[in-house]
């Protein structure tokens, strides 16, 4: 049987295009790689190069022809020991308009389909179970009011943590447990941590787990990534989030992707952490809240803790996680004191939403520094007979949106307080899906109070007056209850 | 090529690096130069046993094979995006690969099929994934670009430039970490050699003597760009003198000169002495990728690479006219190396498109337990 040369597509979009040229001709010996044919897109004109040796037997398609479909038959070609006489039926072939059978043709196939069906369905079903991951489902769907969202043996004993300690005694555990956790990061060792969060970890641990870089964030984030597809458990810091911007191709396009690129072959468990917003008083460079960036991403978890038990507990399972990590500390908060429960094994599970305080006529969902503007909003609202629960979200992806569907059916009303920017913003986000999850019980449109929609300025009244404060979560509670 | 004029000419540039010194003249300005790692040359070219010299044409022929079968495909709509093809390239991954042993590690950027195929990866488990079935190595959520072996110690497949350099640098520091003695190998093109992180990943490495072998595949092209309109510094073996990383330049169209230069870069990796670059020149018949009409530069270039330097053609003429073995014989392998292709081929066509229930697995891996829950 004489072999078929198509019409070849030349581009990932071309359908169709003019056979310009014919540069062998019938009879003509034909070796892979010989350019045969001129073919014109509408980009450029292609040389086609013959894929197998024969004899070229006939031509189909005349130079000249427009609109030759691509996979259309444009010749024959004839292999050792075939002769002219072979061709016969096979040119028939070259009127038949088969549907080429590509991979192409299911784009508008079950998967759309699908996807609509379950997006109209969302009105019905509290919550759209495929975007929230694994851990997120293994949390029954009741109300947990612990202090710590989750169980403390009665009678354990509390110790007064700050956050910075949290931080550095849950890295210490977590190097002491596992052989494969390092830390690397700029001055995390011989300096101790730029903000004195690794401080002692160079002592007892060495040099060869508590590694000093040089200062290139690119470099580095992607060289933990590697050592993490090499089977290890890196702890990678970035002295802020705001230079994690020079590496940020790498947690997403490296870390964040590759399991799902690999089809669940191999995957990337990294933290990605260190300080995130706005400090004080250095301006627009380096004050800039990214959970929104990072938790647009599907691969990553982007955790946000605002107490010392959360960041510790929160950390260590970050640290365990077999996900990169995004792991979203606040300078501000790393010297405020709470409660740690001593435990052996502290942790928190990612993805689940604390009620931080209980209430029943609006629902305050923050997280981070948002928190201390939360807590003092409820402190003052109560004063005037409002009662606030707020919600510390913790985590930001994977969300846990039951908790706070499950509070505002019972408050009717929410406040999101985020200190980042209020266009594509993680409020948003949940104010969106309180619409769609909760219209219903809505009783006042959701209310966002955000940072200023301006960079960071420095001088301190006008910084003062970018970040949110507390004046202005009174106002949006007071604005969604109706109450001036 | 670059390589053989350079050959050629040896004693009349500054970058003949056939004499063990630490210092040379600068012919055009009459300066000396001196440079402390001087003392690192191309070794001559491997001498090849027949069982050698068969390795290595079969593994290429498989990879040229595979790839036209590739290009057939594209051009008949079964694999669709971007397509770059390693046609001219077959050399250097099979002649490192010939050097490497098992615990090493690969990884590379998107012109990745041959890597693939020189690692042990399966024919049909990569053309299933370039047509995207459900039997691709990613499950046909990969791709061309986005293709892993944890078992052949293949990471990629990166579809960022000179992303990949520093996660074979990460690679090579787990391995330290560790304490093994395996080594790993990035690949990446001149192209990529002018990337930021590329730099930023040399320093690394070197501060930490990380077992990292860079190996630059210098086709001369980076898409449409030719070195000398992108690159201030066309020798790219000399891109790592700053950071103290000795270069050598290789005939990358001649396997057994990749041979010998792999041996030595892994002897220099694991005996501790820290990282290595190897600039292969080399050459890629193909357009960049499968929509790209070649207008850079002239049909006679690209066919007198051909007829002059093939990497197979020159282990096919060894085969016949050293190793006794008759074109018949010869004729064997290209059948055999043709059924594996054609058998992929058949397989990634008729394999089933993954199940729309994929599209929501592998964004997020099975939690660990945690302890105190």
């Amino acid at each position: 049987m004489p072999t078929e040369i198509l019409m070849p597509a030349l581009s990932p979009t071309m359908e169709e295009g003019t056979l310009a040229k014919w540069v062998k001709n019938v009879g003509d010996t034909v070796q892979p790689g010989d350019v045969i044919a001129e073919i014109e897109t509408d980009k450029a004109t292609m040389e086609v190069e013959a894929v197998d040796e024969g004899t070229l037997g006939k031509i189909l398609v005349e130079a000249g022809t427009e609109n030759v479909k691509v996979n259309a038959p444009i010749a024959l070609l004839l292999a050792e020991g075939e002769s002219e006489s072979d061709i016969g039926s096979s040119s028939g072939s070259e009127a038949k308009s088969e549907e080429p059978k590509t991979a192409t043709k299911s784009d508008d196939e079950p998967v759309a389909q699908s996807g609509d069906q379950a997006r109209s369905a969302k009105t019905v079903t509290p919550i759209d179970e495929r975007r929230v991951p694994a851990e997120g489902k293994t949390h029954p769907d009741v109300e947990d009011d612990s202090p710590f969202g989750r169980d403390v043996p009665e009678g354990t004993e509390m110790v007064s943590t700050t956050v910075r300690e949290a931080l550095r005694d849950a890295m210490a555990e977590e190097l002491r447990r596992d052989e494969a956790v390092f830390v690397m990061g700029e001055e995390v060792a011989e300096y101790q941590g730029a903000y004195k969060i690794t401080q002692g970890l160079l002592d007892e641990f060495g040099a060869r787990r508590i590694v000093d870089t040089p200062i290139t964030e690119h470099g580095f984030a992607g060289l933990g990534v590697g050592a993490a597809f090499g089977g290890l458990r890196p702890v990678v810091e970035f002295m802020t989030f705001n230079f994690a911007m020079q590496a940020i191709d790498q947690i997403i396009n490296s870390a964040a992707k590759t399991l799902y690129m690999a089809g669940g072959q191999m995957g990337c468990p990294i933290v990605f952490r260190g300080p995130n917003g706005a400090a004080a008083r250095v301006a627009a460079q380096h004050s800039q809240d990214y959970a929104a960036w990072y938790s647009h991403v599907p691969g990553l978890k982007v955790v946000q803790p605002y107490s010392a038990a959360d960041a510790k507990g929160l950390l260590k399972s970050a640290i365990r996680d077999p996900n990169p990590v995004v792991f979203l500390e606040n300078e501000i908060l790393y010297g405020h004191s709470f409660d740690v429960p001593k435990m052996d094994d502290w942790t928190v599970p990612i993805g689940k939403a604390r009620i931080h305080r209980k209430g029943s006529d609006v629902t305050i969902v923050s997280w981070s520094i948002g928190m201390t503007y939360a807590i003092k909003a409820a402190e003052e609202l109560a004063k005037e007979g409002i009662e606030a629960e707020i919600i510390d979200l913790r985590t930001i992806r994977p969300m846990d949106m039951p908790a706070i569907v499950r509070s505002v059916k019972k408050t009717n009303r929410a406040v999101i307080v985020e200190e980042g920017f209020p266009q594509c913003s993680v409020s948003g986000h949940i104010a969106s899906e309180l619409m769609v999850q909760a219209f219903d019980y809505l009783d006042a449109p959701v209310l966002k109070v955000n940072g200023k929609d301006v960079p960071m300025p420095y001088a301190a009244n006008l910084e003062k007056l970018a970040l949110p404060s507390v004046k202005d979560v009174i106002d949006a509670v007071k604005a969604v209850c109706y109450r001036s | 090529m670059a390589a053989r004029q350079k050959n050629s000419s040896s004693g009349s540039s500054n970058s003949d690096k056939s004499k063990p010194s630490d210092k040379t003249v600068d012919t055009e300005s009459g300066k000396e130069i001196v440079r402390t790692l001087e003392n690192f040359s191309a070794p001559d070219p491997a001498e090849f046993s027949k069982e050698e010299e068969l390795r290595a044409y079969r593994d290429m022929l498989l990879i040229r094979r595979f790839e036209e079968k590739a290009g057939q495909l594209y051009g008949m709509g079964f694999i669709g995006g971007f397509c770059h093809l390693y046609i001219g390239q077959e050399a250097v991954v099979v002649g490192m690969q010939m050097s490497m042993k098992e615990g090493d590690q690969v990884v590379t950027g998107y012109r990745d099929h041959g890597h693939m195929l020189a690692t042990g990866m399966e024919a049909r488990g990569v053309m299933a994934e370039l047509t995207g079935r459900r039997s691709g190595y990613s499950k046909g959520k990969g791709g061309s670009m986005h293709m892993f072996s944890k078992e052949k110690k293949f990471y990629g497949g990166h579809g960022i430039v000179g992303a990949q350099v520093p996660i074979g640098s990460g690679l090579a520091f787990a391995n330290k970490y560790n304490g093994t003695d395996a080594v790993s190998i990035t690949y990446f093109g001149d192209g990529a050699a002018n990337q930021g992180q590329v730099y930023e990943s040399f320093n690394m490495a070197s501060l930490w003597k990380l077992p990292a072998i860079y190996v630059i595949e210098n086709n001369r092209y980076a898409m449409g760009t030719s070195v000398s309109r992108a690159s201030a510094e066309t020798d790219f073996s000399h891109r790592g003198l700053s950071f103290k990383i000795p270069g050598i330049q290789v005939d990358g169209m001649d396997v057994r000169a990749v041979k010998a230069a792999g041996d030595m870069a892994v002897e220099h990796c694991r005996s501790g002495e820290g990282p290595i670059i190897l600039e292969m020149m080399t050459y890629r018949y193909r357009g960049h990728s499968m929509s790209d009409p070649a207008k850079y530069r002239t049909r006679d270039e690209v066919q007198k690479m051909r007829s002059e330097s093939d990497p197979i053609e020159q282990v096919k003429k060894r085969l016949l006219e050293n190793h006794e073995m008759s074109e018949d014989e010869v004729k064997e392998i290209d059948k055999e190396v043709r059924d594996i292709v054609g058998d992929a081929a058949d397989f990634a066509q008729n394999d089933p498109e993954p199940d729309p229930s994929e599209l929501w697995t592998d964004v997020y891996a099975d939690e660990a337990p945690q302890a105190a829950e």
